[in-house]
């Protein structure tokens, strides 16, 4: 087993352009963290109806180094069809082993659903920022809101946060209950979990969004956490704006590489007065709602 | 053992793989997976003067076997790469070659000649056939005439070899890479990326945000590699292949149709330590055949009879 094991450097450029009479803010990082690149059994495999599926792989040296709202890239064939590596967030670890959640949803994906217990991945990982859980304390009372495939690094996330023993509440949905495989494992670690679908086959009919403005009526959070759809987030957003609610949101897009390499992965952020494109993959996947310009 | 040593004649590398622009960093992001003094070379990101923010999203597209980018050339300038990047790559036993990019020849020479006293540079590979920036992917490698004005000025303004890196997105190659030799090239290098498109038939948007970009990956390798058998057979200058290689066999290819070295793009995002294990590959693929020397194989393609 090939393992390469990074030193740590971190390097900030910070430029300022000047473009069209304006000032773009453009920070250049060049390395943030270590890497492991290597190949990795798959120990264990659940699905759902043929639709969600969960891979756990065993890398201890990944495991040791994951923190919530940190990603993987997996390849899934040696092939050049689909050629890319596929980006996916760490559902879950422990000593030996992280969880992959995901959902048949196109080539890549589907191909991966086909793999067997005892076969092998190649795995880049741990990448970019996770969530900031350091500096939450016991008063506080926090949402986790996830969408669909966007419950993967949550329950990650509500893991460490009831480690913690901070006060959690998880609000999970999807289109039919067959969106929301992984409910009773969050029921199971006693988390209170209010989930909607939005043809109503469980809990609040309508969509999550809808359903945490209803709750926002009875308990204002003090912060969420959340990760889903393009949509849902914006709403969040927006929502975390009105009510002043800080949020983190992570957020999802294709990849090239995953490291920063190839600058394919940008979303615009602001930060201070000034915007610009940053790389999803090594600043991210996780931003602050405040800083995310929507298109 | 296989002598792995290729000579440019401007430039001895160590082996014929080189990492390729705008798949590889500024070289630092890789140095966590790879030792990049086993490289023969690496060419930086393409460098404008001053720093670029890059186009809007969604810059990639996958297709079958291929990638489509537009990137736009973002990057952080020629001064703060020279401040802050190039002390970092001071020392490597690698070739480290400079993609330089310009609005126009003007601003080519103007980098060219500010870079030109590092002696840590081992070339400059000029990008005048990026097909992201322009509007329309209109860019001045389409044409002989700006080809020889833009390589002629940088040869003028600096003493650092010179390699110009031609567009695929052109009706004959070979009159693009004569102009650039008779201006005084010292190699050429091809293909960059081939101009192309993809429809979301859901959304009907194109894939990506600046509506046309660049197909790169295993897709281009058999029209790429077309393009350098008949570069090779026309150029004197030498040739260096680039266009989907993926494994040590696909370099070998590139390298029969009259390649000195080749340099290996999309596939350092797919593993990002690809450039070494291509070179595991090649130095194989010698020994399999009782090939002593890799710069034996340069042109050697066999023609039926």
């Amino acid at each position: 087993m090939k393992i390469l094991i990074i030193s740590k450097r971190l390097i900030y450029v910070k430029v300022f352009i000047a473009l069209k009479n304006q000032f773009w803010y453009f920070k250049f990082s060049i390395k943030s963290s270590m890497f492991i690149n290597q190949t990795a059994l798959i120990n264990k495999k659940e699905s759902w109806d043929n639709h969600y599926f969960l891979l756990s792989l065993e890398s201890h040296e990944i495991a040791r180094e994951s923190k919530p709202g940190q990603f993987l890239m997996v390849r899934i064939t040696n092939s050049p069809y689909p050629l890319l590596r596929r980006p996916f967030s760490i559902h879950a670890k422990d000593k030996r082993n992280i969880e992959i959640l995901f959902q048949d949803s196109g080539i890549g994906t589907s191909l991966l659903s086909k793999k067997r217990q005892g076969e092998k991945l190649e795995i880049l990982g741990p990448l970019g920022k996770g969530f900031h859980i350091e500096d939450k304390s016991k008063k506080e009372n926090i949402s986790l809101i996830g969408g669909g495939r966007g419950i993967a690094p949550l329950y990650f996330l509500a893991l460490e946060l009831i480690k913690k023993n901070l006060n959690i509440k998880v609000f999970y949905g999807g289109k039919s209950s067959k969106d929301l495989p992984v409910a009773p494992k969050f029921k199971k670690d006693n988390i209170t979990t209010l989930c909607s679908t939005e043809d109503g086959s469980k809990g609040f009919k309508g969509l999550i969004t809808e359903l945490f403005e209803k709750e926002l009526e009875k308990n204002i959070p003090s912060f969420i956490y959340a990760c889903g759809p393009q949509d849902m987030l914006k709403k969040i957003s927006e929502i975390s704006i009105t009510h002043h609610i800080p949020a983190e949101l992570s957020l999802e897009s294709i990849m090239g590489c995953g490291f920063g390499a190839c600058w394919g992965c940008v979303k615009k952020i602001k930060r201070g007065k000034q915007t610009g494109w940053y790389k999803i993959c090594e600043e991210g996947p996780v931003f602050p709602a405040k800083d995310i310009v929507w298109d | 053992m296989v002598d792995t040593s290729v000579d440019l004649g401007f430039l001895k590398l160590k082996n014929p793989i080189i990492a390729a622009s705008g798949t590889f960093g500024y070289g630092t992001e890789f140095s966590s997976f790879i030792d990049l003094s086993h490289l023969g070379g690496f060419i930086v990101k393409g460098l404008y003067f001053s720093p670029k923010q890059g186009n809007p999203p969604p810059r990639l597209a996958e297709t079958p076997c291929g990638l489509l980018n537009s990137i736009g050339l973002p990057g952080i300038g020629v001064e703060r790469f020279s401040k802050e990047v190039l002390p970092q790559l001071k020392g490597l036993k690698t070739a480290i070659i400079i993609n330089i990019c310009g609005e126009n020849s003007q601003e080519y020479a103007f980098i060219a000649e500010y870079l030109d006293p590092y002696d840590e540079i081992s070339a400059f590979e000029l990008n005048i056939s990026c097909p992201n920036v322009k509007k329309g992917g209109i860019c001045p490698a389409q044409n002989p005439e700006d080809t020889y004005k833009i390589v002629k000025k940088v040869k003028d303004s600096c003493s650092t070899p010179l390699i110009t890196k031609l567009s695929p997105n052109v009706t004959d190659v070979t009159d693009i890479a004569l102009s650039a030799q008779e201006a005084g090239s010292d190699a050429i290098s091809l293909v960059n990326t081939f101009l192309a498109m993809g429809i979301d038939v859901e959304t009907r948007k194109p894939t990506l945000g600046n509506i046309i970009g660049g197909l790169s990956g295993p897709a281009i390798k058999p029209i790429a590699l077309r393009m350098v058998y008949q570069t090779a057979q026309t150029v004197k200058i030498p040739v260096i292949g680039i266009g989907g290689i993926m494994t040590g066999r696909d370099a070998v290819e590139f390298i029969i149709a009259g390649a000195k070295a080749v340099q290996v793009g999309t596939a350092n995002f797919i593993a990002p330590d690809s450039t070494l294990k291509i070179m595991d590959e090649v130095i194989a693929f010698c020994k399999d055949h009782n090939i002593k020397r890799i710069k034996d194989l340069t042109g050697t393609i066999s023609l039926y009879s």
